[in-house]
């Protein structure tokens, strides 16, 4: 039954990627790859019951936090055009 | 008695194997982007949690030692904890970045396109 939860899984990261690929602004990719991140976050927990070894959900961890950070960053990135200090909307236009 | 808890498990993987699913069609059909984050919630909030609980039951079904199942089955509280709480905050971000910069939201009031101001 492991195995038909990875499958509905790799068929959702199928759609999610085609989604990626077919959303017209930014945001409707940047939230596909959110999702394709949760998703895999989702796969690596499954193989790691479906392989017998636990071991597998330490990467999972570290891939629902890598996700998080790298979400955070690139919309940050896309609204401000910088990572560093935070300016305001009307600051950000005229630098 | 532990016929019943293995298929409640398995009921729980089944169920979020299926809402998993139903959101990423969600997220491949539906025609806004706040529409699509709308969509994209079930499969980051009910997906995730029913199939990490079904997991946590299989572990203390599995595994032969209640010390390793209890390691196993805090390991993936942690990560769906970490999700549970992580995921609005991105949704959050995303949102008001897209009402920003992504033009006006469908209503299905506005047919004729005059004050859609999509900058990118």
């Amino acid at each position: 039954m492991f195995e038909f939860a990875a499958a509905v899984t790799l068929i959702s990261m199928a759609i999610i990627i085609a989604a990626a690929l077919k959303g017209p602004t930014v945001y409707d990719r940047i939230l596909a790859v959110n999702t394709f991140g949760t998703l895999s976050v989702i796969l690596i927990a499954l193989y790691g019951f479906l392989d017998g070894r636990p071991e597998f959900l330490d990467i999972a961890m570290v891939y629902a936090l890598i996700n998080f950070i790298a979400t955070i960053a690139v919309t940050k990135y896309i609204k401000f055009s910088r990572l560093g200090r935070s300016v305001d909307v009307d600051e950000a236009e005229d630098i | 008695m532990s016929v019943f808890i293995d298929i409640g498990s398995w009921v729980c993987i089944v169920l979020g194997a299926a809402f998993t699913l139903i959101g990423c069609i969600g997220l491949w059909r539906f025609p806004d982007v706040l529409s699509r984050m709308h969509a994209g919630g079930v499969t980051e909030t009910l997906g995730v949690l029913l199939l990490f609980l079904g997991m946590g039951i299989q572990a203390f079904v599995i595994l032969p030692e209640t010390k390793m199942a209890l390691l196993v089955a805090g390991k993936l509280l942690m990560i769906a904890l970490f999700l549970f709480y992580t995921n609005p905050t991105t949704t959050h971000a995303l949102a008001q970045a897209a009402l920003w910069g992504g033009g006006d939201p469908e209503t299905g009031e506005q047919k004729k396109d005059e004050g859609t101001s999509s900058k990118t």
